[in-house]
């Protein structure tokens, strides 16, 4: 066991630097292949990056809301007053303020500045007010229940739900990031077709070696092997050009965000691709690498027969 | 070692190579192929190493039957075989030390030893000296002779050489034959397809004649009859 291990691992460090000696015998073309891939995949890091940033950034804004209930102008006092006190002891609900249809008016008068113009006016036109505010940290779906339900009731005249604008930026976001994983599966197929097309060829520059090695006894594991590395690496290299062109990003737009953060009172800060994030992003490189090396290589392997 | 009944081997374009062929080489033996060009000497050692397979009949090389043989078998087939090529088939791109190591190192032998074996079978085909060269830089004799090395250094049961004095003066020939009746003195079953009738009338060996792809003469080992 230990025998064949020590073989193993012989074999393989063998075979890293053949493929190493290759890459080095051929840098330009490599280099090239490498910064085709870090590119591709830079768009949909980049992409996510940013979505992650605005998602985080916007789950401080309150996403309450408010819900305003105007109620029915023939509704007695007495039954709103009881309304609120109900409401109030919901438990989706935080507070809720009652102004009433006088208050309404004065408030309007003194904002609207018509002022005197009202006083002709022999009835009250508007209506009573109750300003709902729901727990914080409800998700929309809550929130519509919450308007649906006091909707229903018959002192009120209409309800009106102020977060829409949030409800959208979240909608919005959330649709952003199946764009960003679309857009990425797309991105991922054509690193596959990138690193499949340079392994395949690698592998017809090669016809004489494989041919040679199958000559010799070499199994089509052991010629593949080279290729499969080459294909790692080449994924790999090619995330690591990404991260650089991600972290290079942030840092020509720290000066721009630094001072937005702090027009913002520095509630802003952006974020890079998080340790884990990086980590992903290169066993992603990696494994697309394998990946596209493995299809390309099994198909002209085969075409590959001594004669 | 090696058995043939009634093979034939038909390429596209229906062209028969070989007819009706059938012969039997036991282990440690020393056989000629020999015919004219075109006769179906190429064609039969590709037979043996499963760069063809028969079209029909049976032929079985070191027990396994070779109609049958499993595609992912073949390398560990060919492992127990040393092949000497025709038209060489060197790798240009590496020194002779690496194209002579290459048959060890599809078979993950330790370093150290690759070293020691290459280098006995450089020796023996006498180009321990270029063993740092491009096979590029080399005469055609010489690049043959790494041919040689190559075919032997990882000590294989039945050596096949097709043509491994087509490009060597008589000197060199003669001495190419030496190494083989060597290693066939040493248990390894040997088989040769050469025009060479001189090296055959010398060796004294079996001779297997073949014409238009059937065996025209099978002379038994007739040491004192010579050709
Ligand atoms: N791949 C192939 N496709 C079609 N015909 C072939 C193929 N290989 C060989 N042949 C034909 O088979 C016949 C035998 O060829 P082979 O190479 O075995 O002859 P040979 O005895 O080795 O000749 P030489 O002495 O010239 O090397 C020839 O007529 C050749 O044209
Ligand atoms: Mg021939």
């Amino acid at each position: 066991m230990i025998r064949f291990l020590r073989k193993y691992g012989r074999h393989h460090r063998h075979v890293l630097a053949t493929t190493l000696q290759q890459l080095a015998r051929a840098p330009l073309a490599s280099l090239m292949t490498v910064a085709a891939i870090g590119i591709t995949l830079a768009l949909p890091t980049g992409l996510y990056v940013v979505i992650d940033n605005l998602q985080r950034m916007s789950q401080g804004w309150d996403t309450g809301g408010q819900i305003s209930l105007f109620m029915k102008r023939d509704a007695a006092e007495s039954s709103i007053e009881k309304l609120a006190e109900r409401v109030r002891r919901m438990r989706a609900v935080a507070r809720v303020d009652y102004i009433s249809r006088g208050q309404a008016l004065a408030e309007f008068k003194q904002l609207s500045g018509f002022g005197e113009a009202l006083n002709v006016l022999d009835r009250n036109p508007l209506p009573a007010l109750l300003v709902v505010h729901p727990t914080p940290g409800q998700n929309p779906e809550a929130l519509q229940a919450l308007l649906r339900d006091l909707r229903g009731n018959d002192l009120v005249e209409t309800a009106q739900l102020d977060v829409d604008w949030v409800r959208r930026l979240h909608a919005l976001l959330a649709l952003a990031e199946r764009a960003v994983w679309s857009l990425g599966a797309l991105l991922a197929l054509a690193v596959l077709l990138t690193i499949g097309n340079t392994i395949r060829l690698a592998v017809l520059n090669r016809r004489d070696e494989i041919e040679v090695m199958k000559l010799m006894g070499g199994t089509d594991t052991f010629i593949r092997r080279p290729f499969l590395y080459a294909g790692v690496l080449h994924g790999l290299l090619g995330a690591a050009v990404t991260w650089v062109i991600l972290a290079v990003t942030q840092l020509f737009l720290s000066g721009p965000i630094a001072s937005l953060a702090a027009s913002y009172g520095n509630e802003l800060r952006v974020e890079g691709l998080s340790v884990a994030g990086s980590g992903v992003l290169l066993t992603a490189g990696a494994l697309l690498g394998w990946l596209g090396s493995r299809l390309a290589v099994g198909r002209h392997l085969r075409a590959i027969e001594p004669s | 070692m090696i058995e043939f009944n009634h093979v034939f081997k038909r390429y596209p374009g229906e062209y028969d190579a070989l007819k009706n062929v059938s012969f039997k080489i036991e282990r440690g033996e020393m056989v000629f192929v020999t015919g004219h060009s075109g006769a179906g000497k190429t064609t039969l050692l590709k037979l043996i190493s499963l760069i063809e397979r028969p079209t029909r009949g049976q032929a079985v090389v070191n027990g396994k039957n070779l109609g049958k043989l499993a595609v992912r078998r073949v390398p560990y087939f060919r492992r127990d075989l040393g092949i000497v090529f025709q038209n060489y088939k060197l790798l240009f791109d590496r020194s002779v030390y690496d194209n002579v190591a290459l048959p060890l190192l599809v078979t993950g032998v330790e370093s150290r030893e690759v070293g020691k074996r290459v280098r006995a079978a450089l020796d023996k085909v006498g180009l321990l000296p270029k063993e740092r060269l491009n096979p590029i830089v080399l005469s055609g004799g010489e690049q043959q002779r790494v041919g040689i090395a190559r075919a032997i250094v990882h000590r294989p049961s039945l050596l096949l050489a097709d043509e491994p004095t087509g490009n060597v003066d008589i000197v060199l020939a003669e001495e190419i034959l030496d190494l083989f009746l060597d290693f066939n003195h040493h248990g390894v079953t040997v088989l040769i397809a050469t025009h060479d009738q001189r090296l055959i009338t010398r060796a004294r060996k079996r001779m297997l004649v073949l014409k238009h792809g059937e065996i025209a003469h099978d002379s038994p080992s007739a040491a004192g009859t010579p050709q």
